[in-house]
């Protein structure tokens, strides 16, 4: 872990003294345990502050949209698929990107850790494999794979799919992990249970938008949910519409989400946001063998026709 | 001012009584985090919680609250009349508010109880409470209140302060509300060892190690902190959601919304969010806060700066700490406070 993150300074100084890139997108360490900030570095003298380790779960992908320097970004497995998918959507170009690319060994759920051990938690280190928690008088010790984000437990991308050059040494891919066992399981249940279950999902939504905003596929100058002429979505705690918002959202992320599990993780409430995504990633498998952002040379099947599109819901 | 004592034993009972003459809304643990609600009968507030997720100035000011409704039924003789919503003022009674969540209701007072204006909705919601308060004994390593002008202990707010003593509860009456609440729940043993407090107060501030600085922002030029270039750093990892106001005890700014279905109304109001590009596009199309670092600006000046200026009392922030924790990004409130507060443009060396 260490040494992914000397290899990144090491690049991002390289890159920034010899001027090829204006800023380095990256983390720096952030003031609560279990928290690094997104930062940009633009001078070699601030390359100090760059962190890596298994708190960077957010995606750095959705601070590149539109950007027009030449911008050097850390990039683990989701982060690289959602910058190919930026790059297919024109948001940014491939020539100002200079990928560093981390091989991920999935970040750690910081909601399940705090939710077990409360807001006075003091301190979680690191030492790679397991981590250590701090609370007024004791200490615990967690495996760290035992405590992965739910997507991270279950990722088959670890390793970016698009870089410049590497951080690390690519990793083992998982075999043999169950993408879909949530959504599964929500298939199965009866309309009513379906019905009850997304109720009691959403019922903690305060429309803060941390969700839309944290992912990078929602770059849409103006949301469904802002537009006000027409008004197409109520703007109170009416359910209707909360439900409106995240069922539109998870629609407009077909094909295109890479599962990276910003969505949950920002959320301040705790609602599996992923519920709907994952539903979606696994359609979009089953109905076009597709993966959002594995490859520049395909468009995401719902922005492109062919003559052979699964067509059987035509009844 | 008198300290009661109630014995744990006896606190269910007296919830109980207390119910007679309010609703009663406490702390209750729902999915994984604690939330006010009203208690029904037999339903005890846990008061073992550390704090809400969410502060509960949803209590006064509801995310969505109900202001008129309207008929646009022109067959009817009142159509495209407002008329007024009823709002439920019976007596209520929060148990177990957190004193920063209750000093919380003062600051923000502030703006809707102006000697120029004076708004209807929601004093008459906080004028119906009494704030039974819970002293913090163990405060998160996120507050910060004591450097923020409010304490573990803290008084204003609140009508009684309950301090968590082992097998027993120290109840002390601030207010006449604070008696009269004393008085429906049957507490009326006075304390012999009221001095303990004092003592619990000066122990649980001492546990408090995070502070901010904040003496220098009333005689700063507000111009200068505006155009310091450390905004562009600060709000760089900035999503512009609006977990931060919407968890915050004193953010208070709302949007009115009218809402049609058929031929009738309401006109709602609803929690809005300096956050969101939304909350200043004019008309026209036109945005005063365009671009992300404008509307991270605006909070934190707010808070820290306008408010400071405007009220001369303090800042707009009781250190809850809750912005901090939930921040997806974790932009830290302390931190941003204190390059404010330090902030001298002249020692100011820009990077060229």
């Amino acid at each position: 872990m260490s040494g992914y993150q000397d290899k990144i300074k090491e690049v991002a100084l390289r890159l920034l003294k010899d001027g090829s890139v204006d800023m380095v997108i990256g983390f720096r360490k952030g003031t609560l345990p279990m928290m690094n900030e997104p930062c940009f570095i633009r001078r070699p003298e601030d390359v100090h502050q760059l962190v890596w380790d298994s708190n960077c779960g957010i995606n750095l992908a959705n601070y590149l949209t539109d950007r027009k320097e030449k911008i050097a970004v850390v990039a683990k497995g989701c982060d690289s698929r959602n910058i190919v998918t930026h790059i297919i959507e024109n948001k940014i170009k491939r020539e100002n990107l200079h990928i560093i690319g981390v091989p991920c060994q999935g970040m750690v759920d910081k909601r399940r850790i705090i939710s077990e051990f409360g807001d006075t938690l003091l301190d979680v280190a690191d030492d790679g494999e397991n981590l250590k928690i701090k609370i007024h008088g004791s200490e615990k010790s967690l495996k760290k794979t035992d405590v992965l984000q739910s997507n991270c437990a279950a990722c088959i991308h670890r390793n970016p799919v698009l870089f410049d050059e590497l951080a690390g040494e690519l990793v083992p891919e998982q075999a043999g992990v169950d993408r879909y066992a949530e959504v599964n399981r929500v298939e199965a249940m009866s309309p009513q249970e379906k019905w009850q279950y997304f109720e009691d999902l959403l019922s903690p939504c305060i429309r803060c938008y941390a969700c839309r905003n944290a992912c990078p596929l929602c770059y849409c100058p103006t949301c469904f949910v802002d537009e006000s002429r027409p008004q197409w979505v109520g703007k109170s705690q009416d359910p209707i519409d909360i439900r409106t918002f995240h069922f539109l959202r998870a629609y407009h992320c077909a094909g295109r989400c890479t599962d990276c599990g910003a969505c949950e993780r920002a959320c301040p409430v705790g609602i599996k946001v992923r519920q709907f995504t994952s539903k979606l990633n696994k359609d979009a498998f089953e109905m076009f063998g597709w993966e959002a952002g594995m490859t520049l040379d395909e468009r995401p099947p719902l922005d492109t026709y062919k003559p052979n599109d699964p067509n059987d819901f035509i009844k | 001012m008198k300290v009661f004592t109630i014995d744990k034993k006896e606190w269910a009972l007296g919830i109980e009584k207390a119910k007679s003459a309010y609703q009663v809304l406490g702390p209750v643990k729902e999915k994984e985090w604690h939330c006010f609600k009203a208690l029904g009968k037999d339903e005890q507030p846990d008061m073992t919680y550390t704090n809400t997720r969410l502060s509960p100035k949803f209590l006064v000011q509801p995310q969505t609250e109900p202001m008129f409704t309207y008929t646009l039924d022109e067959s009817r003789p009142d159509h495209h009349i407002l008329k007024e919503v009823q709002e439920d003022v019976c007596p209520k009674a929060v148990i177990g508010i957190r004193p920063c969540d209750a000093a919380a209701f003062l600051l923000v007072k502030r703006n809707f109880d102006a000697p120029q204006y004076q708004d209807p909705y929601w004093l008459k919601a906080y004028n119906s409470m009494t704030f039974v308060g819970l002293a913090c004994n163990d405060p998160c390593p996120t507050c910060f209140c004591t450097s923020a002008g409010c304490g573990p202990f803290h008084e204003a707010g609140l009508d009684v302060l309950l301090v968590d003593s082992g097998d027993r509860f120290l109840a002390k009456s601030l207010t006449d509300k604070g008696i009269a609440l004393l008085a429906a729940a049957g507490w009326n043993s006075l304390a012999d060892d009221a001095g303990k407090i004092e003592a619990m107060k000066q122990a649980a501030e001492s546990r408090i190690a995070s502070r901010i600085s904040t003496d220098r922002l009333k005689a700063k030029e507000t111009t200068h902190i505006y155009d310091a270039p450390f905004w562009e750093d600060t709000a760089f990892s900035c999503i512009n959601c609006g977990t931060c106001t919407y968890s915050c005890p004193t953010c208070w700014c709302f949007d009115i919304q009218d809402e049609n279905r058929g031929n009738t109304g309401v006109r709602l109001r609803n929690w809005d969010s300096c956050m969101f590009p939304l909350f200043t596009m004019h008309g026209t199309g036109h945005n005063p806060r365009g671009a992300k670092m404008q509307r991270v600006r605006q909070r934190f000046m707010h808070k820290l700066k306008y408010y400071v200026d405007k009220y001369d009392n303090g800042i707009q922030c009781v250190g809850c700490g809750r912005c901090i924790r939930l921040c997806p990004v974790n932009i830290d409130i302390r931190k941003v406070c204190n390059q404010m507060n330090d902030y001298d443009p002249a020692a100011c060396v820009c990077p060229a």
